[in-house]
């Protein structure tokens, strides 16, 4: 019953065939088109009812309603995409491509532009640093 | 094909006392100790405890319903395996199980809160 | 009879992925007593029901374990359903089969690949490991993540399959298929791996029994124990039969899960086959009053679910009993008697996921 040798031909193909990694940095990761990687918010459409913000498992999102903004701690998301599924509006996606790490954690807040205000203020990432 | 066989689950409602005489019922008809676990409901426990007959995949409980200060007698001299089950109930829900044999005296999961999933009403 | 002492085994250990401290008695080389404890990585997960509502804990119970994921995340949903008798449409009940099966698939890979890199053979562990990763692509794919998958609601799954997506399903499944037939000549007839496997750890099938042994561990020792034939899901509609084997060695344990890989690339494939059209979810109102148990049949084993409604958004008792907690008093007893050397290997022939028992 018991053979020896049996794992050559593994390996010896193992030998002349090229890596199965890819070699990352100098070749990008692709990500799939369903990859859940970081939550973007469409303020155009979003109406700031703060459903996203209390059904996030993890907490992560903050609705401000008076000023208008939508505030996510990205490092805090577990990326599960309810949010996406309670939105009423359909004004959160989740799209692929993780947040970068960093040496501490920060916010980045949305602020809905007013219809009177110039139009330019739009989505914005504001690393808060020096907390 | 492939034969399936789904019975309903039954569940029955016991006294504290008779506990020990049905759970050895089970155990001569060969019945597996599935699971077994607590939930604390209006200030009572009320324990499951759950077996499988592994022949015909039908999930027998007994739910046996208990004042927070009563004891409970432990199975683990019928079913020895029971022994992690009861020390979870014992450790999370704070429930009086006496006789465990491999009692672990609240230190199954090192937690610092006494009984914490009993206290329902602080939340 | 020689001198007795105590060796303390984990919870840090080189072979060991997660933590689980044992006690070990020693005399001379020979186990003759192991106490285990646990309680390192307890994390209260079912007292979350308090404080979130019975549609959010699917994603909560989901990370229970990284591994069997989605599995979990299945149980649960099953669970609230038979409570709110809900009627999951007949495509989300396939794509949830389709989904365990390349779930089992990884979880078995992976854990043929510790098992190997557990008796010190390092290429066979990168080998499995590799074809494991083309199992991750395409569950990365299909729903978005490599071992989280958040596919699952209550009334059905999120997301469905395209033709390309099928396509890529069964072509990595015939890859896997293909390349694992090559390994498995390694698993299951090598000299150095059989004798490092055989009659290591028996525990026989009235043991198994007597102490409430599940899963493959269950099954190697000659169990007919497979909650899949309670035809929950699709399975009620696909053929097939549980892989036992009556050994009770590691050897058997090794057998069962190689042979379990491939009994999944065949389910996957019928399933795939039968999959019918029409919707994959349905709407949810109201919420749970009542309580029910579901078992389901994990990749490590049979796992029992408890959820217990009260008719508000929360729930009043959520309870898992992962595979490992009823694995756990077969490890004591396959441990005494054994050489210590074979400690790692018979700790990993559980396929021990201590996160999930703990919760």
């Amino acid at each position: 019953m018991s053979e020896l040798m049996n794992f050559a031909p593994v390996v010896l193909k193992n030998l002349f065939s090229k890596p199965v990694t890819k070699n990352y940095p100098a070749e990008p990761a692709v990500y799939p088109e369903r990859s859940r990687g970081h939550i973007e918010i469409d303020l155009e459409t979003c109406i700031m009812c703060g459903l996203c913000m209390r059904s996030c498992p993890s907490g992560s999102i903050k609705v401000d309603r008076p000023n208008m903004t939508w505030t996510i701690n990205r490092f805090d998301c577990v990326q599960c995409g309810y949010c996406t599924v309670v939105c009423p509006k359909k004004s959160l996606t989740i799209n692929p491509g993780y947040q970068e790490p960093g040496q501490e954690k920060f916010e980045a807040s949305y602020t809905k532009p007013q219809p009177e205000v110039k139009p330019e203020v739009k989505a914005e990432a504001k690393p808060e640093e020096n907390k | 094909m492939t034969e399936i066989l789904n019975p309903e689950n039954k569940l029955e409602e016991i006294n504290h006392e008779k506990l020990l005489r049905k759970v050895l019922v089970m155990k001569n008809n060969g019945m597996r100790l599935a699971q077994m676990c607590s939930a604390f409901v209006d200030g009572k426990y009320e324990l499951s405890y759950s077996f499988a007959d592994d022949e015909t995949y039908e999930l027998q409980t007994l739910r046996v319903i208990v004042e927070p200060d009563t004891a409970i007698p432990s199975i683990t001299e019928i079913y020895p395996y029971a022994f992690f089950y009861e020390n979870e109930i014992n450790e999370l829900f704070g429930v009086n199980v006496k006789f465990i044999n491999n009692d672990y005296h609240k230190k199954l999961y090192r937690i610092d809160v006494e009984a914490p999933f009993a206290k329902k009403e602080d939340k | 009879m020689g001198k007795r002492s105590v060796v303390p085994f984990g919870p840090q250990h080189p072979v060991l992925p997660e933590p689980i401290h044992l006690d070990l008695v020693i005399e001379d080389e020979k186990i003759i007593e192991a106490i285990p404890s646990i309680g390192f990585v307890h994390r209260g997960l079912e007292s979350l029901v308090d404080k979130k509502n019975y549609k959010e804990m699917m994603y909560i119970v989901e990370r229970t374990c990284g591994i069997c994921s989605f599995m979990h995340g299945m149980a649960y949903c099953e669970a609230v359903e038979d409570v709110m008798d809900v009627e999951v449409p007949d495509r989300g009940k396939y794509l949830r089969t389709i989904w365990s099966e390349l779930s089992r698939m990884h979880s078995h890979l992976l854990w043929l690949g510790l098992l190997a890199d557990g008796f010190g053979f390092e290429s066979l562990f990168y080998q499995c490991w590799r074809l494991r990763e083309s199992v991750l692509d395409v569950l990365e794919l299909t729903t978005g993540g490599r071992c989280i998958f958040s596919v699952n609601k209550i009334g059905g799954v999120l997301k469905d399959l395209d033709d390309d997506m099928i396509k890529a399903i069964l072509e990595a499944v015939s890859k896997v298929e293909v390349e694992l037939e090559a390994i498995k000549k390694t698993f299951l007839f090598d000299y150095s791996v059989e004798s490092r496997l055989k009659g290591v750890g028996v525990l026989t099938k009235q043991q198994a029994h007597d102490l409430g042994c599940a899963g493959p561990f269950a099954r190697g020792s000659g169990l007919k124990l497979d909650m899949r034939l309670r035809g929950y899901d699709a399975y009620k509609d696909l053929d097939f039969e549980p892989i036992v084997s009556e050994d009770g060695d590691g050897y058997a344990r090794c057998y069962v899960r190689t042979m379990e890989i491939f009994q999944s690339i065949d389910l996957i494939r019928q399933a795939i086959s039968k999959l019918p059209k029409g919707d994959i979810a349905v709407d949810v109102k109201g919420n749970p009053n009542g309580e029910a148990f579901v078992r389901v049949e994990q990749p490590r084993g049979e796992a029992v679910y408890y959820v217990k409604g009260n008719g508000t958004l929360f729930l009043d008792r959520m309870r898992v009993r992962t595979p490992t907690f009823a694995n756990l008093p077969g490890l004591v007893e396959t441990l005494k008697g054994a050489q210590f050397a074979d400690v790692p290997l018979l700790i990993l022939a559980i396929d021990p996921c201590i996160s999930c028992t703990e919760r």
